[in-house]
């Protein structure tokens, strides 16, 4: 694979670890994740399962970072750290300059106040209207209740169901009921979202309003976000920084766009390439040889992003190689804000063909892979 | 015997009846539903974690279960007297009733309140809520419908049970139907026992499913 990609972490070993680079009372970062460590069972039980294993991670303040990995992988036990539902075997979690491990009952209670959390299932009471159950922390911390009133019907509109006050969660939607899930993670105005693969259960069309809301609460009221996720849409759409996760390890981490464009890791590329299309038409993969035999074509994958994304390289590309060119599959996407674009042509795998089109790569800074010859 | 007399009886029986139900259930609740949440709350990793405990109490609630309650009126006849100063009577019966309610209750209001969803526990813990503040806001709350059927179905339970205590002279219409109508030959007087019990039961159990109803929030349509 040839790339110009800048990788941000190199893999080693199959896993990688990211040194925090602020020191862990930096104002930069909102959690700091040190050498953390989460077994559960014994030490002398044989069905020990190390669920995290040697995690160091930075959550960037003010930013909407993504965990994603597959099920199992130890994300929902990753996020779980950060307000103490889960303890860490070894190692420290530091959220806002102060380490979670080290805090009595008391002081992981009022941790928790200034941590909004939402889940997959909303996990509203079904016994408390809308209304009700965006007072229900407020309640907790012991507000009275003109204070309550005074703070959650504004919430009730921010994200939209001002109208649904009164109904009770068996009467609202999915969408509706992840909002009042919002609204009430929003109550005692943290200064944190933990995101517990809160779209997971909802539709597409639904996934997109939430995420939407999510990167609108992220910009007004300048909360950091740290979601978890199986589904590379939702990091792709709103998360400026990703981790990637799998069987316990950080194995790429970095701001969103230059871990997708330029991901290393098995882990990465399998979740990358259903999110992005980019896996080739079986009919193309089953007749894919490594070795070229006269008359051959190469299939070349071409990756367009940042300057190369705005200019008509297809169109030079066939000019240049003075051959005809077919594309095979192709898409463009927007990661985190930016353009990106894959694209698999085949060509001639004539070495004068395929010498100008390494030229023309090298001139134009255009990123290719090449996936092999078909007759 | 004239519809005078027998009006008579049945009333007298029928308050007795209520008595001892309404007595026995009340105190029988008061105590049995705080075992419950102690029970569905103190396993292991729980909200209130004494696993030890939890088991102990959970042996003499089983135990308690097991005694036929008949067995159970006469074995506490030392207590009774303890408690009311006599074995035998209304009052007296009181006890044993209210004895063999609370395990009932106990292992009942349990179950409602396992049965509330653990994702609004951990939601509840997120918020920073406190062990006792999770029981009330939301444990108690959410089992709300499902406690009303168990306090249901102990009263209904009850109004059986009490038909056993004219063994000691409690009276009530269970008492009522097996002197006159069994051992005196008056059909017509086990009738009508039979008759206001499945009336009394059908109150109490269409009041309390309206009262369920009524706090079930979860199948409204919209």
């Amino acid at each position: 694979m040839s790339t110009n990609v800048q990788i941000l972490s190199e893999a080693q070993n199959g896993a990688v670890s990211i040194p925090p680079n602020q020191s862990l009372t930096s104002p930069a970062s909102m959690v700091v994740f040190e050498a953390v460590t989460k077994r559960f069972g014994g030490a002398d039980d044989k069905n020990q399962f190390t669920a995290l294993d040697g995690i160091d991670l930075s959550v960037v303040r003010g930013a909407i970072t993504g965990i994603i990995g597959r099920s199992g992988a130890g994300k929902s036990t990753l996020i779980r750290l950060v307000n103490g539902l889960e303890k860490a075997t070894s190692g420290r979690v530091v959220v806002d300059g102060v380490e979670v491990g080290g805090l009595s009952e008391g002081g992981l209670r009022d941790l928790r106040r200034q941590v909004g959390m939402i889940f997959q299932h909303f996990n509203l009471l079904s016994s408390r209207t809308a209304f009700e159950n965006v007072a229900l922390p407020l309640e907790i911390a012991g507000l009275d209740k003109k204070a309550i009133r005074d703070k959650v019907a504004p919430l009730i509109d921010l994200v939209g169901l001002g109208d649904k006050s009164d109904r009770y969660p068996a009467e609202l939607s999915g969408g509706q009921k992840q909002r009042i899930g919002i609204a009430r993670a929003l109550a005692t105005s943290p200064k944190l979202l933990l995101s517990d693969e809160a779209t997971s259960a909802l539709d597409p069309e639904t996934t997109q309003s939430i995420l939407a809301l999510l990167k609108r609460i992220n910009a007004e009221l300048g909360l950091t976000v740290l979601l978890i996720t199986h589904e590379m849409e939702v990091v792709k759409t709103i998360a400026s920084d990703v981790a990637v996760i799998d069987r316990g390890k950080i194995v790429e981490a970095g701001r969103t766009f230059d871990v997708f464009t330029g991901a290393k890791h098995e882990t990465t590329r399998s979740l990358l390439s259903a999110a992005l299309g980019t896996t080739l038409p079986e009919w193309i993969r089953s007749n894919l040889k490594q070795q070229p035999s006269a008359g051959d074509r190469v299939l070349v994958r071409l990756i367009f992003f940042g300057a190369t994304a705005f200019q008509p390289l297809t169109a030079r590309l066939v000019t240049e190689l003075g051959a005809d060119v077919n594309i095979l599959a192709g898409t463009i996407e927007e990661i985190a804000g930016e353009p990106y674009g894959s694209l698999v042509v085949a060509y001639p795998a004539d070495p004068a063909v395929t010498e100008r089109a390494e030229r023309f790569y090298a001139a134009t800074g255009l990123s290719t892979e090449v996936l092999g010859y078909v007759a | 015997m004239s519809p005078d007399m027998l009006f008579n009886l049945l009333l007298k029986a029928l308050g007795q009846t209520l008595q001892m139900v309404a007595v026995a259930g009340l105190i029988g609740a008061l105590i049995g539903l705080p075992i419950g949440v102690f029970l569905a709350t103190s396993g292991k990793g729980e909200l209130f974690p004494a696993p030890v405990t939890n088991r102990i109490i959970g042996a003499i609630v089983n135990a308690a279960r097991s005694t036929p309650f008949i067995i159970l009126v006469v074995a506490i006849i030392p207590f009774t007297r303890l408690v009311t100063g006599t074995s035998i009577g209304t009052y007296a019966a009181i006890v044993p009733l209210t004895v063999a309610t609370i395990p009932f209750v106990a292992r009942l209001a349990e179950a409602a309140i396992r049965e509330v969803d653990k994702g609004l526990i951990e939601a509840a813990r997120a918020m920073g809520a406190t062990p006792l503040q999770i029981v009330f806001k939301v444990l108690l709350a959410e089992a709300k419908p499902g406690l009303t059927l168990a306090l249901t179905l102990t009263l209904v339970s009850l109004v059986g049970y009490s038909a056993m205590v004219g063994a000691v002279g409690g009276g009530g219409l269970g008492d009522l139907g097996i002197r006159y109508g069994y051992q005196r030959f008056m059909p017509d007087v086990m009738l009508a026992v039979v008759v206001v019990l499945i009336v009394l039961v059908q109150a109490i159990q269409s009041l309390g499913d309206a009262l369920a109803r009524r706090f079930d929030k979860r199948n409204r349509k919209t």
